[in-house]
């Protein structure tokens, strides 16, 4: 099969000109030795199918930056038969060195000068034939958004394969790499003799909105308030898809499954509804959110905003270590760390990324929520409630500070802040809607076997062994509970708090479900038995435990899946864990200590 | 005289980038080249980074990178204030 690669320099409208091409065909592949992801699609060309991988956007292909990495690593290790390189029209005078750099490689390719409406709009002209006998490669004008050129541009790949039967040579070009090249000189006479540009380029719309989005002081608060409410969107939708979804999988369990497995011995139809339903329902439960988030995110990353919150956020976040658009994501945390965790792939340096991404876990996502507004409503008065989630809120930004700063040595970005802030464009809906659709998949493909594992693994350890009453003390959880009680005890968290921890390891939902199956009680009867069963205290020194340590188990596949690598999975569970051990401690010794 | 000590409105020409490899390779990869025109649009609040236009392109870069572009005064715009 005949490999074509797609590249060109960032917010060019590559990835738009990928999922143009390919359509709802794309799949994240699987490379060795890569550490990010890479879609690729199977397209017909020239009546054969080809495979079209959409290589990272780079600057430079002698660069220094992990995208620059990743293509030459990628290059240097995978046969091509075709470089697509797709470059910004209106900005061809900085842009051709690419192309040239990629000529020099010996790769056949064409090039594709994208935007010709962007470019016509400011006034550009470029004589096409001209710059395609002087670079000695097919150059093609299209619009990736619109469309037009595309199908041309796919017969012209169909043809340059056809003339240059043979694939690329790894070696060849690995050793090309390593040598540098005159490109300047040529770049600059081939854009003197074809391109026609007017000498200051003025995109007056593009101005006019900056003036204000951008404004010295009405910057930030357009900013806050902009962010706020788009995730005020995205749950306000959520919510009800979310519950739509909980009920569809309630009734299909309690009017189709529970019938038909009743005849089912007990712990076989135990494990299947708890455990293998519980574990599906719990994936499905994360759609809606996902796809309503990259449905907003990919509008905010393609027209040109996200680039913005980078240069008004920046001097506050370079503090810890981190960029503005990395706040962006972890105010998403505060909705639902997973698709955070999966926004945090537009930060193209994987030190920054990781560090991101371990702080996301430690924002107080709504999940979390629901636990905190039912255990504060039974161990607190009404007029202390307010003070005492406002705290939890300020843990919550104490700890992802905290971890900011203790981690940023580790996780050194060496990437130059040097940013391009690209024209304000409106993404097509079909742009928007095929980002989020991809999303849903790509987390699907990964988590779904790791949360199922995960769900029946905590349904069995509940439940065994079989004569115990389920989510007693007498099961294994009880065990594990005993088993820790010399950790658990100082920080006030008796056997059964310590199973519905083990059940909030699964997700934060069920961890109240939980409290009713461990005490065997459940509405107004639960919440006196555990006003009576523990104070405030080692309610509250549970809280700050539950906020702190592991949001549930699809953030950890998450962790894992976007980290690419189980040892960050660790140290994030790990962590985590201790920080909300040694912060439970400090708070229950003082507050025993003080009397309390 | 460098980028960093640019005002907002003001603009000048590059004379040279003094910048540690991986820097140099995105700057220039960005158009920035001794003898290009250049002009700063704004800068982010709390001595933020700097918004500045060259060519056909518009960058934010940190004061601290900015630091690696020596400017000479713009010819066209002799009233720029920078000597």
């Amino acid at each position: 099969m005949k490999r074509v690669a797609l590249l060109g320099m960032p917010n060019t409208g590559k990835s738009t000109l990928f999922n143009r091409l390919s359509g709802a065909s794309a799949r994240v592949g699987n490379w060795p030795g890569i550490t990010v992801d890479l879609m690729s699609a199977k397209i017909l060309l020239g009546g054969h199918i080809a495979e079209l991988v959409d290589l990272p956007g780079l600057y430079d292909l002698h660069g220094f930056s992990d995208d620059e990495h990743v293509v030459r690593h990628f290059l240097s290790h995978h046969k091509v038969d075709l470089a697509m390189i797709i470059l910004n029209g209106a900005q061809i005078d900085r842009q051709l060195s690419l192309a040239l750099q990629i000529r020099s490689l010996g790769l056949p390719a064409i090039l594709l000068l994208n935007m010709e409406d962007e470019a016509k709009r400011a006034g550009i002209t470029i004589d096409t034939q001209a710059m395609g006998r002087q670079l000695n490669m097919p150059v093609l004008a299209i619009s990736a958004k619109y469309g037009s050129g595309c199908q041309q541009a796919l017969q012209l790949a169909a043809k340059t394969i056809a003339e240059h039967p043979s694939p690329s040579q790894p070696q060849l070009i690995a050793s090309k790499l390593e040598a540098d090249n005159q490109i300047e000189q040529e770049m600059h006479q081939i854009v003197e003799s074809t391109v026609q540009m007017p000498l200051q380029l003025n995109d007056a719309t593009t101005d006019r909105i900056d003036r204000v989005l951008l404004h010295p002081w009405l910057g930030l608060p357009l900013f806050f308030a902009s962010i706020f409410l788009l995730f005020q969107f995205i749950f306000t939708i959520g919510a009800p898809l979310q519950e739509g979804m909980a009920w569809f999988f309630d009734t299909l369990r309690s009017a189709i499954l529970e019938p038909v497995l009743a005849s089912l011995p007990a712990w076989l139809n135990g494990l299947l509804l708890d455990g293998l339903y519980t574990g599906f329902s719990t994936v499905a439960a994360f759609v809606p959110i996902i796809v309503l988030f990259f449905l907003v995110m990919s509008m905010v990353e393609d027209s040109g905003y996200l680039s913005r919150a980078a240069f008004l956020m920046d001097t506050i976040m370079a503090k810890m270590g981190l960029d503005g658009r990395g706040f962006v994501m972890v105010l998403m945390g505060f909705g639902c760390n997973v698709p955070a965790l999966m926004g945090t792939r537009v930060m193209r340096s994987r030190p920054m990324r990781l560090l991101t991404m371990l702080v996301i876990p430690l924002s107080l996502c709504s999940a979390r929520l629901q636990v905190f507004l039912f255990m504060i409503a039974i161990l607190f008065a009404p007029s202390q409630a307010a003070l005492v989630m406002f705290s939890l809120y300020m843990v919550s930004f104490g700890t992802i500070f905290l971890t900011a700063i203790l981690f940023k040595g580790k996780f050194k970005s060496h990437e130059p802040f040097v940013l391009e802030l690209p024209p304000y464009r409106f993404p097509t809906p079909r742009q928007i809607w095929l980002r989020g659709w991809q999303e849903v998949k790509h987390f699907l493909q990964r988590a779904t076997k790791f949360i199922v594992i995960g769900v029946v693994m905590v349904w069995l350890l509940t439940h065994l062994p079989m004569d115990a009453v389920p989510a007693s003390p007498e099961t294994w959880a009880g065990s594990i509970g005993r088993f820790f009680a010399p950790v658990l005890d100082p920080i006030g968290i008796d056997t059964q708090l310590a199973i519905a921890l083990i059940f909030g390891f699964v997700a934060k939902e069920i961890v109240v479900g939980s409290l009713a199956v461990i005490y065997g009680l459940q509405g107004d009867a639960l919440t006196q038995q555990i006003a009576m069963h523990i104070d405030w205290v080692q309610g509250m020194s549970f809280m700050l435990f539950t906020l702190i340590y592991t949001p549930c188990l699809s953030t950890i596949a998450t962790l894992k899946s976007e980290g690419k690598s189980a040892g960050f999975m660790w140290l994030s569970l790990i962590w985590s864990l201790g920080l909300a051990w040694v912060i439970s401690f400090i708070f229950y010794q003082t507050a025993r200590a003080l009397g309390y | 005289m460098q980028l960093n000590s640019l005002n907002p409105g003001e603009s000048a020409v590059i004379d040279s980038i003094e910048a540690d490899q991986a820097l140099y390779q995105r700057l220039n990869a960005l158009g920035f080249r001794p003898g290009k025109y250049l002009q700063v649009i704004r800068q982010a609040a709390f001595n933020g980074p700097l918004h500045v236009r060259i060519g056909s392109t518009d960058v934010i870069i940190r004061t601290h990178d900015a630091r690696a572009i020596h400017l000479r005064p713009s010819p066209q715009h002799p009233e720029s204030p920078i000597v």
